[in-house]
């Protein structure tokens, strides 16, 4: 028998227990089994499910900490270096990733006769994919794809990458309902960053302060209702 | 620091209480009584993680950055990451004026926390990444090093990087042969010995162990059980620490 220590999504601390017994799925890197006892690692909130099959699934979203890239993830990233063949892009991680020529034209290059530079430049933005990554080597991103590329227009917001799984929302909820209330467009990288493109300033600054918002009360429940209301009455006094 | 110079002050008065005789130190606590403790998370904004730490008149800021790039390259690691500590005493942290380079005393206490930090943190996590942490004594009045790598701890967990256990530390000493929990500067400058103990209490382990004097193996087990009390409490005051940075944001939160 499992014996479930804490209530789900309540914050959980290192080295708190969570659960004891068998029957229990483990889906996080941040929780370490002692025995038949399971321990957090890490300061999260606690996520505990249970399965059809009578069992308990347990998983931790960290409150705090780094952007390890993943496969697949949308990242926002600034070129920061140049190299024969590829760009060096800083993408708000220990690990900075790796642009190749192959991954932005479709034709073949020539280092002697081109330069890398007329395409992306150092201090431009770009929005990416991250194409592999295995801990042993700098991640590797593309810019081919719908809506990938080098970023022209909008602002970016910076944020701690811990608090991106609740500017989502579940299945987007989050972000959908402040793109619906602001009309702005709004891409978010998983790395912390995030493109905010407006049709004035003042729904701009609406959103900059509604992404903070999320940001400081992101273990908080009922938020995306909160925040609605934030943006509605902000609009309402700015008389947009 | 330098051993008990001039006349020796009263450390240990005997007082009857309930019909037994009490000992009280020469700050009026128990014998297994801890200074008041303060802690504080968060308290850089510049920082990844940080904590503030008070065991009475001692004050410790501890700042973590990382996990992030290692450099210079060649001293990451293939496999996990490394941690990198300096403690360091402020020119100002003592009576008389210390120097600002680092001396050996505290390149040795440096060692000593990065290998009890090493313990815990999960650097298996983060490969080829480096895990920094700085610990600035700002007011000095015994058990430093305990109280520094108390803070450590809270600033690495405030950072987010994974450890098995948060890690607490605490001294106990023996003053006129009475084993004292938590000893202060001045107990240390005429303690017959000074012993730091730092653990992970939930994971039950010993991270690290100094023994500067002489005790006896009955003393020793009294000294470490003692010493096991004191850290409980100190972790339990970690936990609530880091637990009110998140329910301060909720009340703030709560006002709008």
């Amino acid at each position: 028998m499992a014996r479930i220590h804490v209530q789900s999504r309540s914050i959980v601390l290192p080295g708190d227990i969570i659960a004891e017994g068998n029957d229990i799925v483990v889906e996080s890197p941040f929780i370490e089994r002692k025995g038949n006892q399971y321990y957090a690692t890490i300061t999260g909130l606690v996520n505990v499910q249970q399965l059809e099959n009578g069992k308990y699934k347990i998983s931790i979203i960290p409150l705090e900490g780094a952007y390890i890239p993943k496969p697949g993830d949308i990242v926002i990233g600034l070129v920061k270096d140049i190299g024969l063949t590829h760009w060096e892009v800083d993408i708000a991680s220990p690990y900075k990733g790796i642009l190749t020529i192959q991954e932005v034209l479709d034709r073949p290059f020539n280092p002697a006769v081109d330069s890398l530079k007329k395409y992306l430049d150092v201090g431009d933005y770009i929005v990416a994919k991250v194409v592999a990554f295995d801990r042993a080597r700098d991640p590797l991103l593309t810019i081919k794809g719908k809506g990938l590329g080098r970023i022209v227009e909008g602002s970016i917001v910076e944020i701690k990458p811990s608090r991106i799984p609740r500017v989502i929302g579940k299945k987007g909820s989050m972000v959908n309902m402040l793109m619906n209330e602001s009309g702005c467009e709004i891409v978010v990288g998983q790395n912390g960053r995030i493109l905010v493109n407006c049709p004035n300033k003042d729904l701009e600054e609406i959103v900059v302060l509604s992404i903070k918002k999320i940001e400081a009360e992101a273990h908080t429940t009922g938020l995306t209702e909160r925040v609605r209301e934030f943006i509605r009455r902000e609009k309402a006094r700015r008389g947009v | 620091m330098g051993g008990g110079a001039g006349e020796k002050p009263v450390l240990i008065r005997w007082e009857e209480r309930d019909g037994q005789k009490v000992a009280i130190r020469h700050d009026g606590r128990l014998a297994a009584q801890l200074r008041p403790i303060r802690m504080e998370v968060g308290v850089l904004s510049n920082a990844d993680g940080s904590a503030l730490v008070e065991y009475g008149g001692t004050r410790v800021l501890a700042a973590v950055y990382g996990p992030r790039e290692a450099h210079p390259r060649h001293m990451a690691l293939p496999d996990r990451a490394v941690i990198r500590c300096r403690y360091h005493m402020a020119p100002f942290s003592t009576a008389e004026r210390k120097t600002p380079a680092p001396t050996r005393r505290e390149v040795e206490l440096s060692k000593v926390i990065r290998e009890a930090l090493e313990a815990v943190v999960l650097t298996e996590l983060f490969p080829r990444t480096a895990i920094d942490v700085y610990m600035e004594v700002l007011q000095s009045d015994g058990g430093t090093r305990t109280a520094a790598i108390t803070a450590a701890s809270l600033a690495l967990a405030d950072a987010g990087i994974a450890m098995r256990d948060l890690v607490a530390g605490v001294a106990v000493g023996k003053v006129d042969g009475v084993l004292v929990l938590d000893i202060d500067e001045i107990e240390d400058n005429y303690a017959e010995a000074d012993m730091p103990v730092a653990m992970a209490p939930n994971l039950g382990k010993v991270l690290l162990l100094q023994l500067n004097g002489v005790l006896t193996h009955d003393e020793f087990v009294q000294a470490m059980e003692l010493a096991r009390k004191g850290i409980q409490t100190i972790y339990k005051l970690q936990k609530e620490a880091l637990r009110r940075k998140y329910v301060e944001v909720v009340q703030e939160g709560g006002e709008q």
